[in-house]
This record gives C-alpha cells, structure tokens and sequence, in this order.
C-alpha cells in the first residue's frame, strides 16, 4: 500500500538464450564483436533468405518453462510481428503470438521472508533485433548493427500478481538466478541480456484495478524499482488530483529518472500478426519434454528455504549464497562432508570471500579454494591448531594456491603454542612484569584477567592458545 | 547431341545468344544478359566433354533463370525499381544445383513485379511479348521464362509459380511448364511473394527436357524449412508412354461459364486421345474451386504484404532521394519503388491481416485451404490425374486487361487452386486457335505425384508427335 493505494505490477522479461548460434541461422551467438561481423543474408533478411529454427533455443525454454512450473506446450508456431524499424530488417519479427511454447506457470519468492507466489502466464521465443547507433560523428544520420539481429529470446510474462517496488525486485532477481542455475542466459545487465517492461496500476482497497501504463526501456533492476516507484506516484497524484489513468506506453529515462508518454492505446501499432509460413509447427516429444525437465536442477528459490530450514541459515546470507550458481555450489559441496556446521563455512564464504571478491571483482572460480580446503581450514580452527587470526592468514593463501592447510601453517609458523611448559614459562614472565594487575584481579577486579591473558598472547607472538594460556593464568594466580 | 558431339556447348550457347540477338528486340523476355560469362562456363564444359569427363545431362545447356531467383554476382531485380541494382551475395539453392550440373546461364528473365501478375505488364522494366504474336501478353508472372522458351533464346528456363505463374504463361506461349509439389523444391533464394504458395519450376519446348531439369532442381534442402524429406526418382529416365488403365478425372467446375468453347473443346479433344490409348475418363466434382480465388488472393497478399515489408531503403536496393525523417523515407522510398500492382496486393494484404479482419479474412481463408485440400486428397483417392484447362482463354493483347484487375485475377481462376492445394501440376500445348495462338492442357496430380504427370505429359506429347514452337 502506498499512501492508501494498492499497486499491482506485472513484469515482461526479455532474456537472450545464450545458445552458440542464432535462432534463424548459423550466425555465431555472441555479444560485443566488431560491428555488422556476427550477420550472414539470413539474419539480414536478404530477399530471397529463410528462416530454419535452432533447435536449442526450444529446449532451452522448456528448461525455464519447467523451472517456472509452467506446462509445455508441444505443439505451437511462430508468427510473425509486423513493424517497421532500421533495426528490424525483415520487418517483422519471429516470434509467438497465439500459443506459447509454456505458459501457466508460477514462481516462488521470498519476499521479507514471506513466501509469494508469482504467477507466469506464459513463455515464448523470438529473435532479436539489431542496434542504433547514435553519434555525432555520424554527420546526422543514424547507423545500425545488425549483429544482435536473431540472437534468441524468451519473453516471460508474469501475471499482475507484484504488490510493489521490493516484490518485483525480488522476482527480477528471482529470474536472473533461476536463469543463471540452468545456465540458459549470460544474464549481464549492462549488455543487454536480460530486459524488461514493466505494467503499473494503482487502485484504492476493495475497488476494481486501475487502469495500466505499460513502461519500456527499463535496462536494469535498480532502474526497474525506480521506474515503478515513480510510475505508483505519478498515479496516485494524477488520481487524487480528480484525474483518470489514460492506457498508454510510456519510456523510463532512469538518468533524469521519470518516465515520458510514448504512444496512448488509440496509437498502438497493429502488429498483423500471422503464423510464419516459413517454419513448421514445432513438436516436440512428450519423451524431449521429460528429459528437458530431468536436467533442471535445485534452483535458487527452492535452495534459500532449504538453506533457513535445514542449516538455520538467516534470509539474507541464505539468499546471498542460493543466488550466486557459485556460491551455492560451493557451499553445498562444504555441506555435503557433513563434518561441520554450516557457520563454519559460512563465516568465510560470507565474510572473507566475498570481501576478497568485491575488491578485486574476481569470481570463485577465479580463487583456488575448494571445499576440501576449506572444510580442513575449518577443522584446524575447530580444533584449535590455530587461532582466528591464524585462520585469516590461511585463507588469503588457499585464495591464491590449492596447498594444504598443514602446509601452510607449518610454512607461516601459525600453529599455537599450546605445549604447557613453555605457556608456563610465558605466565610467569608476564605474571611478574605485571604485579599490579596480578593484585587488582585478587581484589575482584575480574576484568584484569583479560589483560594479562592479552599481555600473554602479546609475548608469544599471538601463537599462544588463548583457551590454554587463560587456563594457566587462573591456576597460578588463584595457586 | 552434346555428348555425341554433334554440336559443342559453345556452338549451342552462340547459337542462343545469336537467336536472342535476333529477336530479342521483339520479345524483350530479358532483363539482364550473361553473355560473357555464359560463354566461358560453355567453353568450361565443352573442355571437361573432350577429356571425357561424365556430366550432368544439363551441363553445357544454355538455361534462362527467372529473375526473382537470387543469382550471385548477377543482378537480380524482381522486375521492380526497389531492386534495380540489387547483386545477390548467394546463389538460390535451384540456382546452385543448376550450375552444379553445369548449366550455361544466359541471363535473368522478365516477369511481372515481384511475381505479381498475369501478363508480365507489371514489370518496372518492360513488357515481354507473346513470341506467338507480339501484339500479345506472354501470360505471367513468369512471361519472360516462357516467351524464352518459345522464342528459343534459351533451351530451358526456370520459373516459379504461386497462383500458376509457371503454367499459365507456358499455356499463352505453347511451352511445357512444371509446378512442383509444394515442398518438392527448395524456396532458399527464390524472392518471396507468398510464402506458403511460391515454387520454383522448369519450363521447356519438350517435357523430357522440363523432367530433366526438375530431376535436378528437385531435393529436400535444409535452408528451406517447408521442403520435404523425401526421395526422388529421376523423372527423365522413367519417362514412359504408356497411358493403359491411367485414372483422368475431368472435374465439372473447370469446364463452366467463363471458359472459352474453344479452350473447353481443346481439352476434352485432348483428353479424349488419350483415352484412345487406354486411359480412363470420369467427370468429378471439386465443389470449392469457386472459392479459391478469393482465398487465393487473401492468402498471398496477406504473405505478401510481410514478405515485401523488407524493402524499406535502409540496407539495400532502392531509397527515396529526398525524404524528410524515417517515416517518410519508408512512405517516399515504397512509394516510389514499387508498382501499382505490388502496392495494391500490399495494401490488400495489410487490410486481411489488421486487427478486427483477420478473423473474418485470413482465417476464413486457410480454413477453405483446408478444404480444398480435403476435396483433391478425396478425388485421388480414384484417380490419378486431373485435366482441365490452364487458362480460360488464349494470350490476350497488351493492354487489354490492364484497367481492370479484377479481370486480370480471374484469368488465374484455372490455376490457383492447384498452389491452395499445395499440389503438382503442368501445362502442355492442346490445340492452335484460329489466331494460331496455343492452348494449354493442364494436368494435375496428387502430392509428389510428378512423375505421373510427366508421363501423363510425355504421352500425350507422343501422341500429337512433339509442339509446334512459333516463327518470329
């Protein structure tokens, strides 16, 4: 509810199937190579030149169509969108119209650890278009590189079931790791890979749904949390001002952050769309539909409620980790030994390797840790070989080389002294150096004992078991 | 003759090039001439004969290609401004297999825009004259392949056929055509006007000639989604005349109003021959032949006006000169770049397809498809071949049909069904009228059924002992 209304807000995601070639030809699939190098007749739409539909594309939108829950659709077509436009250069675009290759399906998300279930109405394929290019060096004109012409699609069209800004957030995010687990999307933001239109509308409890505004051009999540915010509040004025929502498409320009009217429903383009003569129905077997369904593995949605159930995991580090393929796989291998908590692991995938990633925008993979060596740093810690501080050392050499922990210790002299005559022999250096404190604690000055302790750990060099040296503190002071 | 060598293939191709210098002025079923590179693949072929190499039956043969089949490095323009000085950058699949037995290309042929007529008047460039009268329309959309043909300024020729492009101007000219199933041969490369409809198909004097090219041209290719994974027989060496016991169903709707007596008399002249050798006769009955038209049209401008939305000015062929913005370089460059006639099937197309018509056009029309199929699959279930007339009257004059299109289209009325239906079929010459101008017999068969009709044909043609080509 924003200032007494609802908001209902359904999503349009375009993600780009990261298959080798093209949908329509053998064009290579990939982003940021020269201008016009990735085109043959096919994908520029030569007269002459037909379509032949790769097969990829369709089990890769089964694969999300199962993740999404949807039923397939093993008979379906293509049509054809009929538009003009510099970056289209058949003029139309392949893609489905009538029946979709999946469609009622949902999604499970959570949302400020309430479970919501977002409802898909459907998945379908369809090409890509090229790209304008804009500059002033082009002496007025405007260029186009049809690479990006044919690069496939899914569009995933939810149902009107998002409550606000946070709860698209969420499904958005939702998606892209979804996408990202069955490997079917690059899903980076800043290529263009993943897009989407947004559909707002606001209306007052118990009373009908407002009328909606459809907003394109909204290139990134952050954007599209703005976008809709934005769109709720310019709603909500023009209502209480005495106005009406008019349907209409409008453009969000994140820079000066508010959205323009693009065309009124009285404008919008008739698309005459038409089945594509060129290409056959698609059948698929019930047999592919079921092998397609076999590869789709845990996903990250299902993994955050494991990950709180089962190992008591908080939302947001069991959110972190499930939506990072990575991350998760990595913790579930540490997991998968079964010897430790999953704090253990926890406390250096969330604290120290996230921290190392984010300075240096290295991935996981990119480290050599392995769930082996970790799983024995872990151990080395537990069984008090070496202390905390000890373990840090540790880590940022298992980031760099896949050596044993033992080796490491033993090469950096981390292991704690935890032999009783020489912590003896330190207790009493530091004992008689440090009378006064020696004296306050037998005068109920408890917190003295830190200090010496401290003062201990200081003269050994930190090596020292802390637990060991308190012990013999205590034992000496109190005779 | 080539193999025996009797005549080399650079005697035969100089021999074509001289006819077409001759009376191509008369004809004018050329857009573009390949001379030069037409004599260098002759003299290719007549070295590869010497060192008694085994070549294709085609290779050295000067062959005419229509020009709406993509040709590399040869300009293809659809008979349109839009693409006067487009150069394709790849060879049709027919093409390719064409110069893959070793064809001479003589050049591309004269059609009518985009394969979007009856009489080859449409054509930016010119019209083709009937080489039987050239006061006299060829027929079209493929004229030029067939005036060609008649003229002998090529040997054969390719064309293609969505509504009977092929086999209606090989009627008006008195040449073979062969309309293929659809499926049979590859569309890759063959500019599209309607999809679902277009085929690509031999014309030539004689029908071993037209069997013998589409024994080549024929095959599933996996560029072209919608062609068929199939065998084929090579048509050419099964060839036989033997028409005991073959199933000739005369349907009623063909030989109605609207159909020259002549014509009518022609063909059951014809027919009736063939009986005399053994054939079986039987009227039946196609009761959605009447709807086929309109289906017909509402099917191919409705393709057409999508296939023909790529040329806009952007990437290649023809732009505007002056335009102020996007839109209106789209509108100038449409405008001015394609004919009246492709411009009315555009606007046609587009109306069938809008948003609140498409229901009550486009639908309605692929449901009658649907019918028509069904009426043909049940008809030959009894029969093997279906003759009735591929057009309803001989070659009319240049200009007589122009003002009125309506009647224009309804001299398709004999051969759209056959691409509704999506099934093979072929035009001969039957008779001469009293303006010595040829008719066609029309023979339609069953889905891949080709090598029936060419015997069918072939038969026929044994009978009336060859046909007769004009005098110019």
């Amino acid at each position: 509810m924003v200032k007494g209304y609802e908001v209902v807000i359904g999503l349009e995601v375009h993600a780009e199937l990261n298959t080798e070639t093209k949908i329509y030809c053998s064009c290579k699939n990939q982003f940021g190579l020269e201008v016009n190098s990735q085109v043959c007749p096919i994908c520029m739409g030569m007269p002459g030149t037909l379509p032949t539909l790769n097969e990829k594309v369709v089990d890769y939108a089964i694969r999300m169509g199962h993740a999404l829950n949807c039923s397939i659709n093993r008979i379906c077509k293509q049509d054809r969108k009929n538009y003009f436009y510099p970056d289209l250069p058949k003029a139309y675009q392949i893609s489905q119209a009538e029946v979709p290759l999946c469609e009622n399906g949902y999604v499970d998300i959570l949302v400020d650890g309430e479970e919501r279930r977002i409802g898909v109405t459907r998945i379908h394929i369809e090409e890509d278009a090229g790209k304008l290019l804009h500059s002033d060096k082009f002496d007025g004109v405007s260029l186009v590189d049809l690479n990006r012409c044919g690069v496939p699609l899914i569009e995933i069209v939810s149902e009107p079931d998002m409550r606000s800004s946070a709860e698209a957030k969420v499904y958005l995010e939702t998606l892209k790791s979804i996408l990202q687990y069955l490997g079917i999307c690059d899903c980076k933001m800043q290529e263009g890979s993943i897009r989407c239109d947004v559909n707002v509308s606001v209306h007052k409890p118990g009373e009908p749904m407002g009328t909606r505004s459809e907003m394109k051009n909204v290139n990134s999540f952050s954007a599209a949390v703005r976008g809709i915010d934005y769109e709720v509040e310019r709603q909500i004025a023009v209502l209480e001002a005495g106005g009406t929502i008019v349907q209409e498409t409008r453009r969000w320009d994140d820079v000066k952050g508010e959205s323009i009217s693009m065309r009124s429903k009285e404008d919008a383009q008739d698309y005459r769309y038409f089945p594509e003569p060129d290409l056959l129905t698609i059948v698929v077997e019930q047999e592919r539909v079921d092998e397609l369904k076999a590869t789709i593995p845990e996903l990250p949605n299902i993994k955050i409620l494991r990950y709180v159930k089962e190992f008591g995991l908080n939302i947001k580090d069991a959110t972190f980790i499930a939506e990072s393929v990575e991350l998760a796989g990595f913790f579930d291998a540490c997991m998968a030994k079964g010897k430790f908590a999953a704090k253990c692991y926890t406390t250096w995938i969330l604290g120290e390797l996230v921290k190392f990633m984010n300075e240096t925008g290295k991935t996981l993979a990119d480290t050599k840790l392995t769930p082996d060596n970790l799983t024995d740093l872990a151990e080395v810690i537990e069984n008090k070989t070496i202390s905390n501080a000890g373990g840090k050392k540790v880590f940022v050499v298992l980031l760099e080389e896949d050596k044993p922990v033992a080796e490491i210790i033993k090469e950096q002299g981390l292991a704690q002294v935890s032999d009783e005559g020489a912590l003896e022999k330190i207790a009493d250096e530091v004992l008689a150096a440090n009378e006064k404190s020696v004296n306050d604690y037998k005068g109920g000055k408890t917190n003295a004992l830190g200090y010496l302790v401290g003062q201990c750990m200081k003269a050994s060099k930190g090596k020292a078991n802390p637990g060991k040296m308190k012990e013999i503190i205590l034992k000496k002071i109190e005779g | 003759m080539l193999k025996n060598k009797e005549i080399s293939s650079t005697e035969l191709t100089k021999s074509v090039f001289d006819r077409i210098k001759a009376v191509e002025g008369k004809v004018d079923a050329y857009l573009t001439l390949n001379e030069e590179n037409a004599m260098a693949q002759a003299a290719d072929i007549d070295s590869k004969l010497d060192a008694g190499e085994e070549l294709s039956p085609l290779a050295g043969i000067p062959v005419g290609i229509k020009d709406n089949i993509t040709t590399k490095g040869l300009r293809t323009t659809c008979a349109s401004r839009m693409l006067e000085n487009y150069v394709p950058p790849f060879n049709a699949t027919a093409m390719e297999k064409v110069l893959d037995s070793g064809a001479v290309i003589t050049g591309k042929l004269n059609m009518d825009e985009f394969a979007m007529g009856s009489s080859t008047e449409n054509s930016y460039y010119k019209p083709t004259k009937n080489p039987f009268d050239t006061d006299r329309i060829p027929g079209g959309s493929s004229g030029g392949s067939a005036a060609a043909v008649a003229a002998g300024e090529a040997v054969v020729t390719l064309g293609s056929d969505t509504g009977g492009s092929i086999r209606q101007p090989a009627s008006y000219c008195g040449v073979v055509g062969l309309k293929p199933t659809y499926g049979a041969v590859s569309r890759y490369g063959l500019v599209a006007f309607a999809s679902s409809l277009d085929q690509i198909g031999p014309l030539g004097k004689c029908v071993k000639d037209v069997a013998m090219v589409q024994s080549l041209i024929v095959g599933h290719d996996k560029l072209d989604a919608t062609s068929a994974y199939r065998e084929y027989p090579n048509y050419e060496s099964q060839l036989k005349t033997d028409l005991k016991g073959l199933k000739i169903g005369l349907p009623k709707e063909y030989f109605g109003e609207g159909i020259d007596p002549f014509v009518k008399q022609s063909v059951l002249n014809a027919v009736k021959e063939m009986e005399k050798q053994g054939a079986v006769v039987k009227e039946i009955s196609l009761p959605s032949t009447d709807y086929a038209l309109s289906s017909y049209y509402i099917i191919s401008s409705a393709e057409a006006s999508s296939n023909l939305a790529r040329y806009d000015g952007v990437r290649y062929g023809f732009r505007a000169e002056q335009f102020d913005g996007l839109t209106d370089m789209y509108e100038r460059t449409r405008s001015e770049g394609f004919g009246d006639e492709v411009k009315r099937r555009i606007m046609l197309g587009t109306f069938v397809l809008s948003s609140g018509f498409y229901d009550a056009y486009y639908k309605k029309a692929k449901l009658l498809q649907r019918r028509i199929q069904s009426e043909f699959a049940q008809q030959f279930e009894d029969i093997d071949v279906i003759a009735a007339p591929t057009t309803p009257s001989t070659a009319f004059k240049i200009g007589e049909n122009t003002g009125d299109p309506l009647k224009m289209y309804a001299t398709d009325i004999c051969t759209v069904t056959v691409n509704i239906a999506g099934l093979p079929a072929m035009s001969i010459p039957c008779a001469y009228d009293n303006n010595g101008l040829p008719v066609g017999l029309q023979l339609i068969g069953n889905r891949f059924t080709e090598q029936t009709l060419l015997n069918t044909a072939y038969a026929y043609e044994n009978i009336v002992g060859g046909f007769k080509m004009p005098e110019l």
